[in-house]
C-alpha cells in the first residue's frame, strides 16, 4: 500500500499573534513544527504501513526552512520526502494550495501508484479544513472528512468512520481515494533512534512548479480566488442575549424573530 | 555528562528522554499505585523502537549494542524505573539466547524480538536457588525430540506478560552443576502456568510471577547452546546485563536529584531556601558527585564491551556461527569483575540518593504525591536483583584473588 501524507510546517505556539495592519500571523520569531492535525495523520499512516506493509510517501508545499518538517516525517517513519517550493506558490489560498499538491501527488502517483492520501483535518494556523476535500476534488478521488477511526483497510478499498456535527458515518471509499483525520485516530509516537539518523541522511525531493506542471495562473497571491479582508482576534464584548421562552418552540420563534430583526437572517 | 561518543548513542539519549518526558512521566504514578503492567506503554516502547536498540540492523535492530541499551535504561530508570522494565527485562530474557543461539534461532526469533512483537523474559531464580544458581531444582529430561520439564521458578519479572522465557533448568541432575542447560519455554506451551504474583516494594508496574513447569513438553531445537554448558551462559549474560542494572541504578539517583533539586531550590524556611542551609547543600554536592562517578564507571565499560561485542556480533552474523564462539575467537577473558563494581556502586548510589533525597526534602518527600518515596523503594531492588551487592563483592573478590595469584604474589 503506498500512502501519501500531506504536512505543512506551522508556528509552534497555537497563541500567534496577528498583525493588526496586513491582517497576516506573525511568524517571524515563532518556532516551527509539524502542524499538530498533520502528527496523527502522519501516524496512521505508518500504522497502516506496519500493519499491512507498504510505503509512505510524505509531501509538503513551503519555503526551504520547510525541509524540516520533512526531515520530522522521515524520523517519525515516512519513507521518502517530497518538498514543493516555488516563489509562485507564495501567497496561495487554500484552493491555489490544493491544486498544487494535487499536481505534486500525480507526479508522485506516475513515479509509485498512490493508493491514499491522508491529511491532518486542517492546520494550527489558518483552520480552514480545505486541503484535504479539495485535493481530492482536482484529482477527482473520493474524500472522506473528519475521519476518527479506520474500520477496515482492504485490498481495493478503505472503510472509515467519520464524525459528523451530530454523530458518525461509516463510508467505504474505493482506492484511491483522500482522508483528512481528527486527532482520535491515531497517538504519534516519539521519534525513534533510527527514525531520528535516517531523517539526518535523508534526502529530500525537490520540485518547483514547472517540475509538477501546474499552471501558474492558478498559483500564488495574484490568482487566489480568496482574499484575506481582515484577520483579527475577536474581542469580548459581554452582550450574550439569552432567548427566554416557556418551551422549546417559543423559543426557537423568538430567536428567529430576534435574528430578522438584527438582519443576519 | 553525557558519554555518548558517536551519533547512535547520542539520539539514543535524545529519543529516551523525549519518551521518558512525553510518554513514562504522565503515566508513572498511576501505574504504581495500580500495580498494573502497562499495555499502552508496551505499544509506546514498540513504536519507538526500544527493543531493538541492541539487535543488528538484520533483524530490524538499531545495532547499537550494550551502551545504547544502557543509555536508554538508565534514561527511561531515570522517570519511572518500573515501567523501564519492559524493555529491560525483555533484553535480559534475550541476551543469553542472542549469545548462545545457532543462526537459525537467531532467525526464528530475533525479528520478534527486535521490533517488541514479543516479549522475553529471563527465569533463573528458584525458591531454594537465587544467590546459589548450582542449587535449581527445575529439571528437564530428554524424551525422544523433546525435554520435559518439571518444576518452579519464582519471582520472575515481566512474568505472564512476555512470551518467551529463558529457562535455566538441569538436563543431567546426576552431574549437578554441569547438568545444567537454557532452553526457550514460550507462553502457552502445555503445562507452563503461572503462578502467584508477587506483591512488591517497589518497581510495582512490572508484574513479578511464579512460573510452574508440569511436564511441560519443550521441543529440542529450543536448547541454547549445548547441554551442561548453561552455567557459563549464565555467567556471560550477567556480565553484560549487570551494567544495564548499574545504568538504571544512575538514572534513579539522578532521577531522585532531578526531583530534590528544584524542590530545595523552592523551599524557603527561617527565610531562605533551603539549599542555601550548607549542611544540606554539601549533601547534594556529594550525592551529585557518586551519580557522576557511577555513570562515568558504567559508560567506560560499556564502551570497551562494545568493542569486542559489537565485532562479535559481526562476525556471528557473517560466519554463520554464535555471539558466544566469536566472543571467544576476540578475547578469552570475561567483564565479570568491572560489571560486579559498575553494579555494586551504582546500586549502593542509587539507595543512599534515594534515600538521602527523601530526607532532604523531608515531610513531603515522605508523601505519595511526591515522587520521591518511589524512587527509595525502586532503588532498592537495583541491589538485589542479578546478585545482591555481597554477591557482587564474591565476584570482585574472586576475580582478585585469581588475578594476584596469576602474578605470584
Amino acid at each position: 500500500m503506498h500512502i501519501l501524507a500531506c504536512v505543512k510546517q506551522t508556528p509552534k505556539s497555537d497563541n500567534v499573534k496577528i498583525d493588526p495592519a496586513t491582517g497576516c500571523l506573525i511568524r517571524s520569531g515563532v518556532e516551527s513544527a509539524m502542524n499538530p492535525f498533520d502528527e496523527y495523520a502522519l501516524e496512521e499512516a505508518v500504522c497502516l504501513k506496519e500493519q499491512l506493509g507498504g510505503f509512505v510517501s510524505v509531501m509538503t508545499m513551503g519555503p526551504a526552512a520547510a525541509e524540516n518538517v520533512l526531515r520530522d516525517s522521515i524520523a517519525r517513519g515516512a519513507d521518502k520526502a517530497y518538498q514543493l517550493g516555488d516563489m509562485a506558490f507564495a501567497g496561495s489560498d487554500t484552493w491555489a494550495t490544493s491544486y498544487a499538491l494535487s499536481k505534486g501527488a500525480e507526479k508522485i502517483n506516475a513515479e509509485m501508484k498512490i493508493d491514499l492520501i491522508i491529511c491532518g483535518k486542517q492546520t494550527n494556523d489558518s483552520d480552514t479544513g480545505h486541503i484535504g476535500p479539495q485535493i481530492s476534488a482536482w484529482l477527482g478521488w473520493p474524500n472522506a472528512a473528519f475521519v476518527r477511526r479506520i474500520v477496515e483497510a482492504g485490498e481495493k478499498s478503505i472503510t472509515v468512520e467519520r464524525l459528523t456535527e451530530d454523530g458518525t458515518e461509516v463510508l467505504e471509499l474505493p482506492y484511491p481515494c483522500v482522508i483528512s483525520v481528527v486527532k482520535e485516530i491515531s497517538n504519534p509516537r516519539v521519534r525513534s533512534v533510527k527514525g531520528r539518523m535516517a531523517a539526518k541522511r535523508a534526502e529530500v525531493t525537490k520540485w518547483t512548479a514547472d517540475d509538477i506542471g501546474a499552471d501558474k495562473n492558478k498559483l500564488g497571491v495574484k490568482n487566489c480566488p480568496t482574499r484575506v479582508v481582515k484577520s483579527f482576534a475577536p474581542k469580548r464584548d459581554g452582550n450574550a442575549v439569552v432567548v427566554q421562552g416557556a418551551n422549546g418552540k417559543e423559543k426557537a420563534a423568538k430567536l428567529v424573530e430576534l435574528l430578522k430583526e438584527n438582519k443576519y437572517i | 555528562m553525557d558519554y555518548a561518543i558517536n551519533e547512535m548513542e547520542q539520539e539514543t539519549l535524545n529519543a529516551t528522554r523525549e519518551l521518558a518526558q512525553k510518554k513514562l512521566k504522565p503515566l508513572r504514578a498511576e501505574m504504581d499505585a495500580k500495580e498494573q503492567f502497562s499495555k499502552e506503554m508496551y505499544e509506546e516502547f514498540r513504536k519507538s523502537g526500544m527493543f531493538g536498540l541492541w539487535l543488528p540492523e538484520k533483524y530490524g535492530g538499531l545495532g547499537g549494542g550494550i551502551t545504547c541499551l544502557a543509555m536508554a535504561f538508565e534514561e527511561l530508570s531515570r522517570v519511572c524505573a518500573g515501567l523501564a522494565l519492559t524493555p529491560g527485562t525483555s533484553a535480559l530474557g534475550a541476551i543469553p539466547m542472542f549469545l548462545a543461539a545457532t543462526p537459525q534461532q537467531r532467525e526464528r526469533w530475533c525479528y520478534d524480538l527486535a521490533s517488541g512483537k514479543k516479549l522475553w523474559a529471563f527465569a533463573l531464580t528458584e525458591p531454594e536457588a537465587g544467590s546459589d544458581a548450582t542449587a535449581l531444582k527445575t529439571t528437564a529430561i530428554k524424551d525422544g525430540d523433546y525435554y520435559v520439564v518439571n518444576g518452579t521458578k519464582h519471582f520472575i519479572s515481566t512474568g505472564k506478560e512476555a512470551d518467551f522465557y529463558t529457562v535455566i533448568v538441569n538436563t543431567n541432575p546426576s552431574r549437578g552443576p554441569r547438568g545444567i542447560s537454557m532452553l526457550v519455554v514460550e507462553k502457552g506451551t502445555e503445562g507452563f502456568t503461572f503462578g502467584k504474583k508477587e506483591e512488591k516494594m517497589g518497581i510495582r508496574t512490572n508484574p513479578t510471577y511464579e512460573l510452574i513447569f508440569d511436564n511441560v513438553r519443550v521441543p529440542k531445537e529450543n536448547l541454547l547452546g549445548s547441554e551442561g554448558r548453561g552455567l557459563l551462559y549464565v555467567q556471560e549474560t550477567l556480565d553484560y546485563s549487570r551494567p544495564g542494572v548499574a545504568a538504571q541504578a544512575v538514572g534513579i539517583a539522578q532521577g531522585a536529584l532531578d526531583e530534590t533539586i528544584p524542590y530545595l531550590r523552592t523551599r524557603k524556611q527561617f527565610g531562605q531556601p533551603i539549599i542555601t542551609f550548607q549542611a544540606l547543600a554539601h549533601k547534594v554536592a556529594e550525592l551529585a558527585a557518586k551519580t557522576e562517578a557511577g555513570r562515568a564507571l558504567v559508560y567506560t565499560l560499556t564502551h570497551k564491551m562494545d568493542q569486542e561485542f559489537l565485532p562479535a556480533v559481526k562476525a556471528a552474523m557473517e560466519n554463520n556461527t554464535t555471539v558466544h564462539d566469536e566472543l571467544k575467537k576476540i578475547k578469552g577473558g570475561r567483564w565479570t569483575k568491572y560489571s560486579a563494581m559498575a553494579k555494586l556502586f551504582c546500586a549502593n548510589t542509587a539507595m543512599e540518593v534515594a534515600d538521602e533525597c527523601v530526607t532532604l526534602c523531608g515531610g513531603v518527600a515522605y508523601m505519595r504525591d511526591f515522587p520521591l518515596e518511589k524512587y527509595m523503594r525502586d532503588a532498592k531492588i537495583t541491589q538485589i536483583y542479578e546478585g545482591t551487592v555481597h554477591i557482587q563483592k564474591n565476584e570482585i573478590i574472586a576475580a582478585l584473588i585469581k588475578e594476584y595469584a596469576a602474578k605470584g604474589e
